[in-house]
């Protein structure tokens, strides 16, 4: 999901550093778990936070499962249903797996569920490259306010907002630390 | 940025931005999705005054794979055929709800024109105006430099190209120095004095009337085609003789420097400026350059039609 928003130190800190590692931890846990040991599987992370997060899930089942974990990035801005309501917006890297997503299990993975437009934009973007067994979605917060009949299947943290607040997602590989702030949009 | 007139308009972010988006652009085609929806519901007219294949197609096959309508326009077999005004043509187009309009056309100026007269309220790309410019085949060009050359990212500084030929009629050199210059290569301009436009010395490159003394130190060496239809004066002696002196045959390709790449912008004039075998040999991208082409000319009509405003 991509977020505009406007950096600020004042934000509320919901998950620091260690919550955000326990919370990939068990979604991991949980993903080998209710795939009866991660066959099949394929993690797909949506740029940019998304497929970083993808990065560390699949590092974590690969941990836990002994061996490596199929891992791509899915860009989906093409597929958004707001693209004349912007300026042109940069693309972003997509990378299939070498296996392909044909007849995969395919785990969603992005850092924020909100309105859910961006799932229905990846899987509009993923059909366009096979047709995976099952697509199931992992996010690290849900913070409610769908506006589409999409849900996740793994929930790092269920977080009530209001539509004014705003969720920021920080991680090392891009922010230099690891952090989700809640704070009131200005 | 709302049109794409010159080479000289692009900020060196927009260009690198232009390259960065072709390529994810290129990646999607590799990776076999055919068709992209962004540009869904738009229409976008091939405004075609001058012969073309290659441009033409290109543009066509662009648009097309991003999900665009498009409409192709040549001037034969036209109401251009039968005098219709520049400004006529425009007039219809902008009835027949143009999103973008892409022009080729004899007249160095009426891309300028056609974007700033107020004709039409769309977009206007230049494929090639008179022997002005001709931007997309310089992003190309240094689309495919970037790929070869400086790692597929990032701008090409101190990467250094010669570009031989007809430089005085050449839209190609012109727009390709203005880009390089804005991303940071050397630019040679080798060329018979009879060749070079009047005031060239103010483009920043060098100037050279020696091929055989411009070949070392070349990262990229590009080979201008010799416009046969605009040779109207006596620019040179003979055929044999620009060929011996400004054709690269294979003895002067082996004196390039290991990496270096030959390219072409098209159609090529085999035994003219460029032998067979160096045309047909590994060094050679030329093929390459028209793939490359496509992606480029998708970037550009995305991140001019794909949002609100563009980029």
């Amino acid at each position: 999901m991509t977020h505009d928003f406007e950096r600020s130190i004042d934000g509320r800190v919901v998950l620091d550093s260690s919550d955000i590692s326990r919370a990939l931890t068990r979604l991991a846990h949980e993903i080998v778990e209710r795939t009866h040991g991660a066959q099949n599987l394929t993690i797909m992370g949506i740029p940019t936070r998304g497929a970083a997060l993808a990065q560390r899930i699949a590092a974590k089942i690969a941990e836990i499962q002994g061996s490596p974990v199929a891992i791509g990035a899915l860009d989906v801005t093409m597929y958004r249903d707001d693209l004349r309501m912007r300026p042109a917006r940069a693309l972003q890297p997509t990378k299939i797996p070498s296996e392909g997503i044909e007849g995969r299990l395919v785990i969603l993975v992005d850092d924020v569920l909100f309105s859910g437009r961006t799932i229905r934009a990846a899987l509009d973007a993923l059909s366009e490259h096979g047709r995976p067994e099952a697509v199931q979605l992992a996010v690290l917060v849900d913070r409610g306010h769908r506006e589409l009949p999409i849900r996740a299947d793994y929930v790092g943290k269920n977080l009530p907002t209001s539509q004014q607040e705003v969720i920021q997602v920080k991680l090392v590989e891009y922010d230099g630390s690891d952090e989700v702030t809640i704070e009131r949009a200005k | 940025m709302k049109h794409l007139l010159s080479a000289a308009d692009l900020t060196k972010d927009q260009a690198i931005q232009i390259l960065d988006t072709a390529k994810e652009l290129a990646a999607a085609t590799e990776q076999g999705v055919g068709k992209l929806p962004p540009l869904r519901g738009r229409t976008v007219v091939n405004l075609f005054f001058e012969d073309s294949t290659r441009t033409r197609m290109s543009f066509e096959a662009a648009a097309k794979r991003l999900s665009a309508d498009v409409i192709n326009f040549s001037a034969k077999g036209s109401s251009v055929s039968k005098g219709e005004s520049l400004k006529d043509t425009a007039l219809t187009l902008e009835a027949m709800g143009a999103d973008a309009v892409v022009i080729r056309h004899n007249s160095s100026g009426a891309p300028h024109r056609l974007a700033n007269a107020g004709w039409i309220s769309g977009g206007v790309v230049n494929a090639g105006d008179g022997t002005h410019e001709h931007p997309t085949q310089a992003l190309l060009d240094a689309y495919t430099m970037r790929q070869h050359l400086a790692g597929g990212e990032g701008d090409l500084k101190d990467l250094n190209v010669t570009i031989v030929g007809d430089v005085l009629h050449s839209r190609v050199a012109r727009s390709n120095v203005l880009l390089l210059n804005t991303l940071g290569a050397k630019v040679r301009l080798v060329a018979p004095p009879t060749l070079l436009p009047y005031g060239v010395e103010s483009w920043g490159c060098d100037v050279s009337y020696d091929l055989d003394d411009s070949l070392e130190g070349a990262d990229a060496i590009m080979m201008l085609r010799v416009q046969r239809e605009r040779m109207n004066a006596a620019y040179f002696p003979t055929a044999h003789e620009y060929s011996s002196r400004y054709g690269l045959n294979l003895s002067r390709m082996n004196r390039l420097a290991e990496h270096a790449i030959v390219m072409h912008p098209g159609p090529m004039n085999r035994g003219m400026e460029i032998s067979a075998d160096v045309a047909d040999s590994k060094r050679s991208v030329i093929v390459e350059q028209v793939a490359n082409g496509v992606s480029v000319r998708m970037a550009v009509l995305y991140l001019l039609l794909g949002g609100t405003e563009s980029i």
